[in-house]
């Protein structure tokens, strides 16, 4: 250990100059990434600056039987984007978190929309297939002329009701999982790209048992959907689509209908009575795959347990924002003093080390906001906090190694190198555990408590390189200094500060 | 300071010692006695659970001038079934605490508190926890803990020894259990924050036991090649070595802390910043407590146990049972023994460090 201790010192001791050139280089780079990219201020999560948050568990919904798979939650949360999206409140979200088929759906959405949003996503959405009666363009019409006299099996309030309906605006294509599968309904498309009269609905989800997307093996083109139904479906089905193919587009349609939007209306070709069905049509391989998703979900769709729902005002919000900061700012300086009144001239070197891993933190807490949606919540902010001591152990363990090298009889100059050979070991497999906390937090857990776990693991990361890239660096430099060799009084490393006494080889005989 | 200091040199020296090892029954015993006074307020008294964990519905009514009749009028006013806690927090702040509701009854309690205060149903922080809601994240939460258990004991075994990784989940179980215990017996509210300040204090007590048994490992290393200093008189004077780091690492993480509990506390009154660093508070405490008088001692136990520290034990016992006065004072100056044989050894480096100082 001695020897290659003796043999490195001179190598890392003639680093420290590149060392910090690549630290200032990093630093650069964050702040010139941080004015390209406009990120100006850090994204506030929902309790610190007021909103709603609504957290709901899938589960199988009530007379169907099946597992969650992971491709249901999927569709779900797409389901639910659409709903909120409906709501027109910038920067809402919502997301799966968690793992597979275990996850749980976070929707946040901020402001005061509070009940709207908890009524909107808790229900379940259904698939169903309905004839199409009348379709057009998406705008809302008057109801004079041609309109105002009903199609066949349509009512004049339906018809009404059809000619106001403007899909091009998105509240109107919520879906709220409320369509009755008894009546007919008005709906619009997915994409807001026209509008229908839809009869009531013959075929449910629960009849198709398998849907898949495929590929025209003789063309190599050409991508469409298969889907099979069960027996019950094979039936209506059938009876539906010998119906239909006989009638006059647009009447000849069945539309697929999820959630109250219409996803698709292919044109009937001819009576499917087989219970196996091919929908074709200028599909790309991902219309293809989406179109058949539907379909499964469909098949089993999900319900939702409403595990959480936070409301916060935005009063509460910035009192805890106000509060979060205080106890931040007032921890870090009970540290900053501390390592000063005890390290003294070393203490410096860890005001500086805080310094920048805080800069460096705060930087990337604003590019994570551009780049991964990254928002800073309350639990965040105490996961920083708490990293603050953390940091500061680093630094602990590294001075206290100098200090016990200086004590076995090495000048500081070489107690610098090799107390850090020994530090560094102990801190990498001290930070090293603390980081497998932060992940098992982060993969375990829900809401804040993942906030919590990404800060700290984070900032543990950034302590990491700090205490690399800066911290041992400037101690190399400042050891050379005379005020620190010297072991001036206030450089934390006199000789009274460190209780040496084996100063002369006739001391240590005395002990 | 400077005194502490002092004190860090005379520690690492030997020349200050105190016994955490050949004194382990007294921790042993007085743990214990924490293990089953937590064991019996767990027993008797149970966790008091928030409503995160067992479902129901939390409102926050902010008003100047706010009052606990008044509150307790609108609630009642509502008829909602289940037991209702409605308490005062600070001046200005009522947080009424029901069991589980439906969509509907939770909209009407909201709709009795703004009528009655006279504020919109939006200044109302709300909280609404389903009743099936805390199993999924006791569940995540067991899971979590079990999880870091088994990746920190491999990690440990990997990157110190097996032993030594075990003696470390002991002293974190440990420190989990006192932890709880204190929970059960003052009745403080477990919410989720609380679980996560548990699972990071884990992170934290493993810390400090790490910076323990580096120096452990060190001052071991090639101890069974001489017969000065048995494994576990080592692992002491390692133990005092650390001494002043851990006190300084443990109080430098406690100052954070501890300004969130107080802001948390103090400003907010309840919530995620109180419940987190209170459990992040006493965690650290006992952390710091078992790395030293529990996790060592252990590590000790256990090694003693191998033949060959047995072998050294002897040894060591052979050389210090010669006259009686000298066996008073090997005892006693061992550490410093090495400390002239390390200071021997090392006596041409003592060269170039004098013209350093010049």
């Amino acid at each position: 250990m001695s020897t290659s201790a003796q043999s490195r010192t001179p190598k890392t001791a003639s680093r420290p100059g590149r060392t910090l050139a690549i630290l200032g280089v990093v630093l650069v780079a964050l702040l010139s990434l941080v004015f390209i990219q406009g990120a100006t201020s850090v994204k506030l999560g929902l309790d610190l600056r007021g909103g709603t948050s609504v957290t709901l568990q899938p589960r199988i919904a009530a007379g169907t039987s099946g597992t969650v798979t992971s491709a249901a939650i999927d569709q779900a949360v797409s389901i639910i984007r659409q709903r909120v999206n409906s709501l027109g409140v910038a920067e809402s979200e919502v997301t799966a978190q968690g793992s597979g088929a275990n996850r749980q759906i976070v929707i946040s959405v901020p402001g005061d929309t509070g009940r709207r949003v908890v009524d909107l996503v808790g229900q379940t959405a259904e698939l169903r297939f309905r004839q199409v009666l009348v379709s057009g363009a998406p705008g809302a019409t008057a109801v004079t002329g041609t309109a105002a006299t009903p199609p066949p099996g349509v009512s004049a309030a339906i018809n009404a009701q059809y000619a106001a309906l403007d899909c091009t605006k998105a509240v109107n294509r919520q879906g709220t999982g409320t369509d009755r599968a008894d009546q007919p309904i008005v709906a619009c498309d997915r994409t807001g790209t026209s509008k229908f009269i839809l009869a009531p609905a013959e075929v449910l989800g629960q009849d198709v048992s398998k849907a898949s997307a495929a590929i025209n093996q003789t063309t190599g083109s050409g991508w469409y959907v298969l889907l099979t139904f069960n027996d019950s479906g094979t039936t209506k089905f059938g009876a539906l689509t010998t119906r239909v193919t006989k009638l006059a587009a647009p009447q000849n349609e069945v539309a697929i209908v999820l959630d109250g939007l219409v996803v698709s209306a292919p044109r009937i070709n001819e009576a499917i009575t087989a219970g196996n069905a091919e929908i074709t049509g200028n599909f790309t391989q991902t219309d293809a795959t989406d179109l058949s998703n539907v379909l499964k979900y469909g098949a089993l769709p999900l319900a939702f347990d409403r595990g959480e729902v936070q409301q916060i005002s935005p009063t509460l919000g910035s009192d805890q924002l106000h509060a979060g900061l205080l106890a931040g700012f007032i921890g870090l300086g009970l540290v900053l003093l501390y390592s000063l009144l005890y390290y003294r001239g070393l203490g410096v070197v860890s005001v500086g080390s805080l310094l920048i891993a805080g800069s460096i933190t705060y930087m990337l807490f604003l590019l994570f906001g551009k780049w991964i949606g990254f928002t800073l919540t309350l639990a965040g902010i105490a996961g920083a906090i708490v990293a603050i001591g953390i940091t500061a152990d680093s630094f602990i363990v590294y001075f206290e190694r100098i200090r016990d090298e200086v004590r076995e009889g090495r000048s500081l100059r070489s107690a610098v190198e090799t107390g850090w050979i020994r530090a560094r070991r102990t801190i990498i497999v001290a930070d090293f555990v603390s980081m497998i906390a932060s992940a098992l937090l982060y993969i375990f857990a829900v809401g804040g408590v993942r906030g919590f776990a990404f800060t700290l693991g984070l900032t543990t990361l950034i302590d990491l390189f700090v205490v690399f890239v800066f911290t041992k660096p400037i101690v190399t430099v400042l050891a050379k200094r005379k005020f620190y060799n010297s072991g001036h009084p206030l450089s934390g490393l006199s000789p009274k500060n460190l209780g040496v006494v084996i100063t002369t080889p006739n001391a240590v005989k005395e002990a | 300071m400077s005194k502490l200091s002092g004190l860090g040199g005379r520690l690492y020296r030997g020349e200050t010692s105190v016994d955490f090892i050949g004194k382990r029954r007294r921790w042993y015993a007085f743990s214990g006695v924490l293990i089953i006074a937590s064991a019996l307020a767990l027993s008797i008294q149970g966790l008091h659970l928030g409503i995160e964990f067992k479902g129901g519905s939390a409102f926050t009514v902010t008003k100047t001038g706010i009052s606990l009749p008044d509150a307790r009028a609108a609630v009642a006013s509502t008829k909602i079934p289940g037991d209702t806690i409605i308490q005062k927090l600070g001046t200005n702040k009522i947080r009424v605490q029901t069991a589980p509701l439906t969509t509907l009854q939770s909209n009407q309690v909201q709709d009795a508190l703004a009528a009655k205060f006279g504020i919109a149903t939006d200044a109302i922080d709300t909280q609404i926890v389903g009743p099936s809601w805390g199993k999924e994240i006791t569940q995540k939460a067991l899971y979590g803990l079990f999880g870091f258990l088994i990746v920190v004991l491999l990690y440990l075994a990997m990157a110190f020894e097996p032993k030594m990784a075990i003696a470390a989940i002991i002293a974190v179980i440990h420190d989990v259990f006192i932890t709880v215990g204190i929970y059960a017996l003052v009745g403080f509210d477990v919410t989720p924050a609380t679980v996560i300040g548990f699972l990071t204090i884990l992170g934290y007590s493993l810390y400090d036991t790490v910076v323990v048994f580096d120096k452990v490992r060190e001052n071991t290393r090639t101890i069974t090649s001489g017969s000065k200093m048995t494994y576990s008189q080592a692992a002491n004077l390692a133990v005092n070595q650390t001494l002043v780091r851990s006190f300084n690492t443990s109080l430098i993480a406690l100052l954070p802390v501890a300004s969130i509990l107080f802001v948390g506390a103090g400003l907010l009154g309840a919530g995620t910043l109180k419940d987190l660093s209170l459990a992040l508070f006493i965690g650290l405490a006992t952390g710091t407590y078992s790395s030293i008088f529990i996790a060592t001692p252990i590590l000790a136990r256990l090694r003693e146990r191998e033949p060959a520290m047995q072998a050294l034990a002897k040894r060591v016992a052979a050389r210090t049972s010669a006259p009686a006065e000298a066996v008073v004072k090997a005892t006693a100056s061992s550490p410093s023994r090495t400390a002239v044989a390390t200071a021997e050894k090392r006596g041409p480096r003592n060269q170039p460090k004098r013209k350093n100082r010049r």
